[in-house]
């Protein structure tokens, strides 16, 4: 579904990612692993067009994504939920998950979407007055994968949908990444959580200093001796 | 004439004037509206706001007076004109200094501002030129209101309303919105940045458009005309906090109260040097505006 092809990416002169390959099937939860400043946000950028690569190819069901303005990329199925979320915190629910169904096709199906985020998310039906910005951390995260999800994408962006929340709030969050997950969508995720995340996907990779350490399934990657000794503390 | 006389015919005036200044405050609003939009949602401020109007002014008078075509047709072309020309000016002017110093942006707008007036002064001339329309007065019992006004005032609030329900009603309306709080993101929303401003543009244009249409109905039109009512456009805006469409709403009102009750005293022009004064006082006491910006 999405095929990366010694991707070169970075800011200004600054280079992030390095000759990178990446492959996401379709149906596939895939799971992006690695340290801080690693280039796992910037993967997520240049997929969804908010970079350039300065090399490379970046294909979705065949569509070369390079040559394709940032704002039509979303209408090719590919729907990012940023890092922090980024919520127009000033905006009601309801007027964020307007935002994210902005493209035609979405906005033909409009009353379709907001039902479905609503069965996904109960809460943001009894919030969607409510401004995004003063909502808790968890109820903001709901609200950012429900945006993505007004987009009816094939294959969702989360750019650690964990990060700043209480336990049981990120347990919440990767069972609804199951749930995503089973409705048949096809997910890559950024996540710090290592060992919570690789139970969710299928295979993750490991990316260190902008390029591809390792890669595998989720059961060799925890097995693999580079994990257990940098992220699972073993 | 007694003493109970004399007060009985101040209270009407008195009464007069706190109406004709809503009536003001109304068409001050619509003006302040359009220059809001511009700020809050490109950051930028258009200096020559007011000269769109100057331009839209002329576009009504020879349209009315020297095609003979009727008011009622010549509004929404002049207000389409204007629309344009806005849209002009991001494309032109703005948008390739969206990243550039604020400072520039301002010089730049700054000179389309003598590039309007000169353009018109030496196309036009310099005479004062108006519609030729004598609109009547009304009487209601000791008081005398212009048509002209409570026609303006009624437009300008319909332009706000409609306005209104585009920011809060539409996809595009929300996009405006939204872009004014997160521009980056906005490609992960499927939404060209880029038309969004176009079109903001254009919308803030229209506005200015109706204002001319309005204004014309009362004012003489010359190539300086803006200078009459951009700066306390500006100052309507600073002080209810750039960018804060409540605050400039506001503000409109307190500014044309103070205009219209100063005019009372003594001339009209003694009522803009109390707005101008009270504004200096306001940025001492309140130096972020009437309402702090929402951001
Ligand atoms: N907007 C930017 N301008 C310049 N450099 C940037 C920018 N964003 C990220 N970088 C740099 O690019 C590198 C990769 O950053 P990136 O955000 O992709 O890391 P990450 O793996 O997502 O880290 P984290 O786990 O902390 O989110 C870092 O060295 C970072 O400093
Ligand atoms: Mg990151």
């Amino acid at each position: 579904m999405l095929e990366l092809r010694g991707v070169n990416a970075g800011y200004g002169t600054f280079q992030a990612l390095f000759d990178l390959n990446l492959d996401v099937k379709g149906g596939e939860a895939v799971g992006v692993i690695g340290p801080n400043g690693a280039g796992k946000t910037t993967l997520m950028r240049v997929i969804s067009g908010l970079i350039r690569p300065s090399r490379g190819s970046i294909k979705m069901e065949g569509v070369d994504l390079v040559a394709t303005p940032a704002h039509k990329i979303v209408s090719l199925g590919i729907a990012h939920v940023p890092e922090n979320r980024r919520l127009f915190s000033q905006l009601t629910v309801d007027d964020n998950l307007k935002m994210g169904a902005f493209m035609k096709e979405a906005r033909d199906h409009y009353a379709e979407r907001l039902e479905v985020v609503f069965d996904l998310f109960p809460r943001l039906k009894e919030r969607r007055h409510q401004m995004a910005g003063t909502m808790s951390g968890g109820e903001q995260q709901m609200c950012a994968i429900g945006r993505a999800m007004m987009s009816n994408p094939k294959l969702l962006l989360l750019d650690e949908p964990s990060a700043g929340l209480a336990p049981v709030v990120v347990q919440q969050v990767f069972e609804l990444v199951k749930r995503i997950r089973a409705s048949g969508l096809t997910v890559l995720i950024v996540e710090q959580n290592v060992q919570q995340v690789l139970k969710v996907v299928d295979r993750a990779y490991l990316i260190e200093a902008g390029t591809i350490r390792s890669s595998g399934t989720s059961a060799e990657m925890l097995a693999s001796d580079t994990v257990k000794e940098a992220y699972l503390g073993v | 004439m007694g003493m109970q006389a004399f007060l009985d015919v101040f209270d009407i005036y008195l009464l007069e004037a706190v109406i004709n200044g809503i009536l003001l405050g109304g068409v001050l609003a619509l003006l302040a509206l359009g220059l809001n939009l511009i700020f809050g949602v490109i950051d930028v401020t258009w200096i020559c706001y007011a000269e769109l109007v100057m331009i839209g002014m002329y576009g009504m008078y020879f349209m009315v007076q020297y095609y003979g075509i009727s008011y009622f047709v010549a509004a929404p072309l002049t207000i389409l004109l204007v629309a344009v020309l806005g849209a002009a000016l991001h494309y032109l002017v703005i948008a390739p200094l969206l990243t550039a110093p604020p400072i520039n942006q301002l010089l730049a707008t700054g000179g389309v501002l003598f590039v309007l007036q000169s353009f018109a002064t030496v196309t036009f001339g310099i005479d004062f030129r108006n519609l030729g329309i004598r609109l009547p007065v009304l009487a209601f019992g000791d008081m005398n209101f212009s048509y002209a006004r409570l026609l303006s005032f009624v437009a300008a609030l319909v332009g706000m309303v409609a306005v209104y329900l585009f920011m809060t009603r539409t996809f595009t309306g929300t996009a405006i919105r939204a872009i004014s709080q997160d521009r980056q993101i906005m490609a992960l929303m499927g939404v060209d940045a880029k038309r969004i401003y176009l079109i903001t543009s254009a919308l803030g244009g229209a506005l200015a458009g109706l204002a001319a249409c309005l204004l014309v109905l009362q004012y003489d039109v010359h190539p300086f005309v803006g200078l009459s009512f951009g700066p306390i456009t500006f100052l309507i805006c600073v002080l209810g906090g750039l960018g804060n469409f409540i605050g400039g709403f506001i503000a409109s009102f307190v500014f044309a109260e103070i205009i219209s009750l100063g005019g009372l005293f003594s001339d009209l022009e003694w009522g803009y040097v109390l707005a101008f004064a009270f504004f200096i006082v306001m940025m001492f006491i309140r130096p972020a505006g009437l309402l702090a910006r929402r951001r």
